[in-house]
Order: structure tokens, then sequence, then C-alpha cells
């Protein structure tokens, strides 16, 4: 691991005075990534003890400070009741030490599992802007069939991600110049030419929390994956309304209702993009259906 | 003569060297403003510590390689396998992806510390009574997810518990007596 300064903020202006600071909530995609040197910060901010949590249900929606830690959420009997997709699509991720480390905003940031991102000795334009996607033409079970480039097919692996848009979640945003509240569904970006660029979260800006409305519909939350346990989604989806997840580079939501929510995981070179905005899903790419 | 040279004796004699000394701590996050960069202050089983270690230090290299506690296992050192599962303040976390300097002021329970002297843990003799291991890598970190599963109570049915339990790994495959350990403990046999 490369060094770095490390220090504690005792409050929300504090954490947010470095622009070019990593911050550590649960550290299991940090410093995951820190030990491989995919990730090299110089500063690294513990921002564990800002008051950022909570789990807060009323008539007209839910709110979840960002450093809740996935096992709470998971747990909540409100939650289970009224945002049950939430509930299970948590429930269903990592395994239960990671969901008692990891946050609520940390899952929602987490870095994709492409192996080629995550081998420093590889080209990846994520990883290296300009040097090549080697996932395109290489080991792509696991990648998108949605929302692709020739630039990078790497897949977001949040299940939680894909409840809170198909949700129509919004998350808010801080930094030292103030608030912003932005919906999920627009904050991450497609890979496009420039994948490095994931989402619209800007340097030195934290989540501090997630708000999700009211839900009056059925939900359920569906995950496809190689085990039946702690394994990261080949294919993640929700009913009532639609979004798909991990089988793209973003949560995917679709926009007409009365369509089965959830296709077979197929593999495909991510030149599907433009289905998943219609709300279709492709039976999989050249490579499909496996 | 065998056994002052055994390796563990070896590795935990050097490892000794590195431990700077116990002092009493109190806890609490004004550690920062009192100890050098390069020191962590650390409560592990009830006793404070303070090592010698940078930040890239993690909580399982601190245990193993600065405080001789190797109870807790390497396996993978990605968050994969569990085979490093400690308790932090209360919660069973994986060491390998924990940084030391974060746990400052925090309550570290390991392995080691959750007999009560010469009796042990009733997950620990569950596991003896079950044969819930086999050749024992996995098993600290086994026990520690078991301790906070038994505690939690949530899981009842063997379908669950293994869904519980599922952040351990057991290459030799001793799942169904693990199962059966976590079950004495609950008293169901």
């Amino acid at each position: 691991m490369k060094t770095y300064d490390f220090v504690s903020a005792g409050s929300i202006r504090q954490a947010l005075s470095r622009e070019d600071a990593s911050y550590l909530a649960g550290g299991t995609t940090l410093v995951d990534l820190m030990k491989l040197e995919v990730m090299t910060p110089a500063h690294v901010v513990d921002i564990n003890s800002l008051p950022l949590r909570g789990i807060h249900c009323a008539p007209q929606g839910l709110r979840i400070g960002a450093l809740e830690r996935m096992a709470d959420v998971a747990v909540h009997h409100e939650v289970a009741q009224r945002w049950s997709m939430v509930s299970t699509a948590l429930a269903l991720s990592a395994s239960p030490q990671l969901r008692n480390m990891a946050s609520i905003g940390g899952n929602l940031l987490q870095r994709t599992r492409c192996d080629y991102f995550r081998d420093v000795r590889m080209p990846c334009n994520k990883r290296k802007p300009g040097s090549g996607c080697p996932a395109v033409n290489g080991d792509n079970r696991m990648h998108a069939i949605l929302g692709g480039s020739s630039a990078c097919v790497a897949t977001h692996a949040s299940d939680l991600a894909v409840a809170l848009v198909a949700l129509d979640a919004s998350i808010r945003l801080q930094d030292r110049h103030g608030e912003r509240v932005i919906k999920l569904a627009d904050f991450y970006r497609l890979p496009g030419d420039t994948p490095s660029v994931e989402n619209q979260l800007r340097p030195g800006e934290l989540i501090t929390e997630v708000i999700v409305p009211a839900c009056d519909w059925p939900q359920a939350y569906v995950k496809v994956r190689d085990r039946t346990s702690y394994e990261f989604p080949g294919l993640g989806g929700c009913g009532g309304r639609r979004a798909l997840g991990r089988g793209a580079g973003r949560p995917h939501r679709g926009r007409r209702r009365g369509h089965p929510a959830v296709a077979v995981a197929g593999r495909g070179e991510g030149s599907a993009g433009q289905a998943g905005d219609r709300g279709e899903l492709p039976g999989g790419g050249p490579h499909g259906g496996g | 003569m065998a056994e002052s040279v055994s390796r563990r004796g070896f590795l935990g004699s050097a490892a000794a060297a590195s431990v700077v000394g116990t002092v009493a701590v109190a806890p609490g996050r004004a550690w920062a403003d009192s100890v050098p960069p390069d020191r962590i202050r650390l409560s592990v089983n009830g006793k404070a510590y303070e090592i010698d270690a940078d930040p890239t230090v993690t909580l399982l290299d601190a245990l193993r390689e600065r405080l001789g506690l190797t109870g807790t296992k390497k396996g993978c050192d990605r968050g994969q396998c569990g085979a490093c599962t400690v308790h932090v303040d209360g919660r069973r976390v994986v060491s390998c992806l924990t940084l030391a300097i974060a746990c400052a002021g925090k309550k570290v329970v390991t392995i080691e510390g959750i007999a009560d002297g010469d009796s042990l843990h009733p997950v620990q003799q569950a596991f003896v009574d079950c044969d819930g291991f086999q050749c024992g890598f996995c098993t600290s970190g086994q026990i520690m997810s078991a301790v906070e599963v038994v505690a939690q109570g949530a899981a009842r049915s063997d379908e669950e518990i293994r869904e519980a339990m599922s952040g351990n790994i057991c290459r030799c495959g001793a799942y169904p007596n693990i199962v059966d350990a976590i079950k004495q403990c609950r008293g169901d046999h």
C-alpha cells in the first residue's frame, strides 16, 4: 500500500476542507483498492465520527444518513415493511461482516468489480484513461449488457443502487460551497468515452443522506448470481417499477410498466446501451444468453 | 531445545520486539493530538496497547505482527474469506479491510479474548463438541462470526444459519458441523 496522511475529521466542515482527500467510511472499497494500489490517495480522511447517521421513516418517505451501515438498514423493521426492495437488496449484498462495515454512502460509490480494473498490471480506461479496455474482447462474462461503450464495459456492482433507482430516490451532496440534492438515476454516468468519470460527485464532495419517496406499490428485488450467497450480482432487477443493475454500467430504469422486470443474465459486448433507456431488455449480445 | 526454536516461538519473539509496550489509555479520539503519526493506540481484549505502525497497517497485521495475537488468521487478505474476522465495538468485521488507525478508541475483541480464563466460550466449546473444524485455519474466524450469530438469535433454520455464516469460507467443508455447533449453543441439542 502506498503511504498517505491520515486524519480523523471532527466535523463536516473539517472533512470538506480538503478537496484532494479520499474519505474513509467502512473502508471495504477504499482499503481493498489501496492494497491493490488501484487507489493511491495522498490523504485519507476518516469520516466515521461525523453526524451522518439516522434512519428516519415518515409518511412522505425515508431518509438514511450516509454513514448508516448496510446491516442496520437491512434489518430496520419499518424499512423492511415499506421499502422491502431496499432491505432485500442490502440483505443479498456482500457478507455479514462486510454489511456490518460498509456504509450506505460508500455502497453507492463502490467501484466496479471488473478484474481488469482491479489489476494494475492491465490496461484500463477507467483506471488509466486512454490505456485501453481488455474486457471488451476479454473475459467479460460479468460485464455490461446495457450501457457499455467501446472504451469500457464495466458494471456497477451495487445492489442497493438498483433498488434506489427503481424507487426514484435522491441523494443529498455537500461540499464546502453548500448542498445539493440529485436524483440517483441522474447521478451515475454511462462510460462513453470517459469511463474514469463514473458519477456527478465533485472533488471534496460527500454524500450525506439518501432520500427515498414513499412507495405504495408492491416491490421485489431479484438477484441472479453464480452462488446463492455472498456473491456480486450477475444481474439485479426490481419489480413494480423496473430498474436493472449489475448487467449495466449504471442502474437502468425501465419506462413502461407491466413488463417482466428481470431477463436472463446474458453477456454481451456492451453495445446495447440505448435499449435500456427504451425500457427494453436485449436477449444478449453476440455472445448472449450465457 | 526443540521447544525453544519452534516457529511460533521464534515469530512471537520477533513480534514482541516491535511492541512498544502496554500503557493505560482512555479510549477516545483525542489520540490524533497526542500520539505521533507512526504510533497507534488500540484496545484489544480489554488491554490498552500503543504500537509502532503507520496509517497503512491493517488491524489484521497489527494484531498478528505487532501484538503477537496470531489466533486471527490471514487467508485471502482481501475481505472474501472471513478467516480474519474479529469484533470491533461488538460487531464482527474483517480485520484485513480495517485500518488499525481507524480503530483508535474502539474495543477490539479477537479469538484470544472470548474465553473466561480456562473456561472456553460456549461457542468455542460447541465447535469442539461438534467437530466444527478440520484443519482449523478458518476456525477462529468461524467462531467470531458464530458468536455474533448466536447473540443475535435471528438465524433459526439451518438455511438461515448457513446464510448468516456465509462470510466465512471453510475449504475443508466442515459446514454441517459448524451449523450443529451453532444449534448446540442455542440449546437445540
